[in-house]
């Protein structure tokens, strides 16, 4: 569906683009946990200075794909940009610049009948790669773990692969995959002994977050550091900002930014 | 008379026509043809093109990777440095999907179709069938969301007695005709009347009470199950079924109508029953059609993609057992929908390519089934037709 928008998103952009004209508009594509903070921005950006913004979710990896093509102003990025991808912008003759937007948590969720409270990295890695298939090996009750992971293009995905299981170690085959922070959180919810990991941001009653390594995730463990599972969003620019497009990429950092930042659950850098 | 003449060529031109005029109505009318030719042949190059350029995309994979690991390795991590490419689950889950929904939407479409064609009468039909083809007309999009949303949740409270119900609503009737068919064979033989009705009966009573007993067993095996996650292959199979139902049945009853009143009612004037003549007349003469709208639906089950990709769960393993329809799957489509947005040429080549293999193998299947299809309904015709 995501996708579908997407094309939707960009058959408007290519059909409204030419009346408003480039420098009227900014767009911006990317992560879909930078999604909600994105919108709100440009919501925000939109009121303030009468300068059109489109913020399309299509994935970090497509955000990243759509600066080097040249279709979006502004990438969103849920991780930083992967050497692949910076050595292929320097093919095409533009240097990404990163900005941080915020920091964001990746919380454990589980469903909120599931009596566990507290994992370990190395548990959640066990549980991950498949080693652990069963909740009593972590205490919990005897019933089989459920795993649920993004698709590749995600970067909460890459994120939580790189925070929680290293680089090397592999993601079980056994894993279900959902498209979207939103379809993980509807299938924790409503499944008895499912697992699952989604931005701090998305995280509400419907489902439960476990303590990693005795830290319960939220904002302030965030910022202090101490919640293990923590990682900065990224807004990416083709080459150093100027005007309308420095002003937006530089709202993170205004006192109104900083409220939406935390409004949506986010973490002011 | 003359003035007729006149007035008759005055109106239309036919009569009289210059010879600019018929150069003219020649070019037009070439123009027109060739006009008429390019708009039809349009149809054949889009899928020549389609063809070619999946191909084209598809055939630097194998360069780079060789066919083996593709076909035989279910090792599917595209993201990996390196990646790996085994696509063996993946066909498999597709085919798992695709059997599970067509052994739903088969009988059911075929039954359905019978039953509007033969059995209602015709103010029902009028009725019944545009209301069965306007499921084809909800978006997959809407199906995929109440299988996840509804239906996903549903299985996995009340898993165990929605299969119990199914079992006996579908398998209590053909029990039922089984055990009527089975004592009426074994007491065939006997000669005398009364005491072949007596047996006959007796027999009837054992066999219901058996095939009672063996819904009931089964039925209690199936309402113990606990079905741990609801996005699986019987979630999916259950909703492409659907998705497939209104083509078949469309399909086969149009086959059905096209046998005509003629065979019907020579097989009635031969004293055949209403079942009879269903079974030994009807559905021979339509079975051409009737395959064509079986593999119709087939297609549509393959290649349906948004269902697949919300509510299969995608995992990219084989079930252990293999026909464990109640574990994730993964399938070709939603593969293709899914890893999509990062395969892009500029981070990695074999794992944009890749999409495009698979592509290209939906596409051949696809292909040789239409071709199969095809083929049958051609022979069946000639049979039809005593050559």
């Amino acid at each position: 569906m995501k996708r579908v928008l997407f094309m939707m998103a960009m058959f408007i952009l290519a059909v409204a683009a030419p009346a408003f004209g480039a420098a009227n508009t900014i767009v911006l594509d990317g992560s879909t946990t930078v999604g909600p903070l994105a919108k709100s921005f440009a919501a925000y950006f939109t009121k303030k200075y009468g300068v059109k913004v489109m913020v399309s979710e299509s994935g970090s990896g497509n955000g990243a794909k759509g600066l080097i093509n040249g279709s979006c102003d502004i990438a969103t990025l849920s991780r930083a940009m992967k050497p692949r991808e910076l050595s292929a912008a320097k093919a095409k003759g533009i240097s990404p610049v990163q900005h941080i937007v915020a920091l964001d948590g990746i919380a454990m969720v589980v469903h909120p009948g599931n009596p566990v409270k507290n994992l370990t990295k190395a548990q959640i890695a066990a549980i991950y790669t498949g080693r652990f298939t069963n909740w009593k090996e972590v205490g919990g009750p005897n019933a089989k773990i459920v795993v649920i992971q993004r698709e590749s293009n995600s970067g909460t995905q890459e994120a939580f692969k790189e925070l929680v299981m290293g680089k090397t170690a592999q993601i079980s085959k056994d894993a279900e995959t959902q498209a979207s922070n939103g379809a993980i959180k509807n299938r924790v919810a409503s499944t008895r002994s499912a697992i699952g990991f989604l931005g701090l941001g998305f995280v509400d009653r419907s489902v439960k977050p476990v303590a990693v390594n005795g830290v319960l995730p939220s904002v302030a463990t965030v910022k202090s550091g101490s919640y293990p599972v923590s990682r900065p969003l990224y807004f990416y620019t083709a080459g150093q900002p100027t005007g309308t497009l420095k002003k937006f990429v530089d709202l993170p950092k205004t006192v109104d930014g900083k409220r939406i930042v935390s409004e949506l659950g986010f973490v002011v850098k | 008379m003359n003035e007729e003449v006149r007035k008759e060529s005055g109106r239309s031109g036919a009569f009289i026509i210059s010879a600019r005029k018929r150069k003219f109505q020649k070019i037009a009318k070439t123009a027109g043809e060739s006009m008429l030719l390019l708009i039809a042949s349009f149809v054949a190059i889009v899928v020549l093109f389609i063809f070619y350029f999946v191909a084209v995309d598809a055939i630097p994979y194998f360069q780079l990777r060789g066919f083996s690991e593709f076909f035989t390795s279910s090792n599917w991590y595209p993201a990996g440095e390196p990646g790996e490419f085994g696509a063996l689950a993946i066909i498999y889950g597709s085919g798992m999907v695709t059997l599970g929904s067509t052994l739903l939407s088969v009988p059911m479409g075929i039954a359905a179709a019978i039953c509007l064609s033969d059995i209602l009468p015709f103010s029902v039909r009028q009725y019944a069938k545009p209301i069965i083809e306007m499921l084809a007309a909800i978006p997959s999009v809407a199906f995929g969301f109440f299988a996840l949303v509804i239906f996903a949740p549903l299985l996995q409270t009340h898993g165990g007695p929605i299969l119990m119900w199914v079992w006996w609503v579908l398998a209590a009737p053909f029990l039922l005709l089984a055990a009527i068919v089975i004592a009426d064979l074994i007491t065939a033989k006997i000669q005398d009347q009364n005491s072949r009705e007596r047996m006959s009966k007796v027999l009837l009573a054992v066999f219901s009470v058996g095939a009672l007993g063996f819904l009931y067993w089964v039925g209690s095996v199936l309402q113990g199950i606990e079905i741990l996650t609801g996005t699986n292959a019987l979630n999916v199979s259950i909703i492409l079924s659907f998705m497939s139902l209104p083509t078949i049945v469309s399909v086969s009853e149009d086959a059905l109508q096209a046998v005509g009143r003629d065979l019907r009612e020579g097989s009635y004037a031969l004293g055949a029953t209403r079942a009879e003549t269903i079974v030994k007349t009807i559905l021979p003469a339509a079975s051409s059609g009737i395959i064509a709208a079986v593999i119709l639906g087939v297609m549509r089950a393959l290649g349906e993609t948004m269902v697949v990709w919300m509510a299969s769960g995608n995992s990219s393993h084989i079930p252990d057992p293999w026909f464990n329809y109640l574990e994730a799957v993964r399938t070709l489509t939603a593969t293709i929908a899914g890893d999509m947005g990062e395969a892009d040429q500029v981070t990695g080549s074999a794992r944009y390519h890749v999409l495009f293999a698979m592509g290209l193998l939906l596409l051949v299947i696809s292909f040789f089934s239409n071709l199969v299809s095809e083929r049958i309904v051609v022979r069946q015709r000639k049979i039809l037709s005593g050559q």
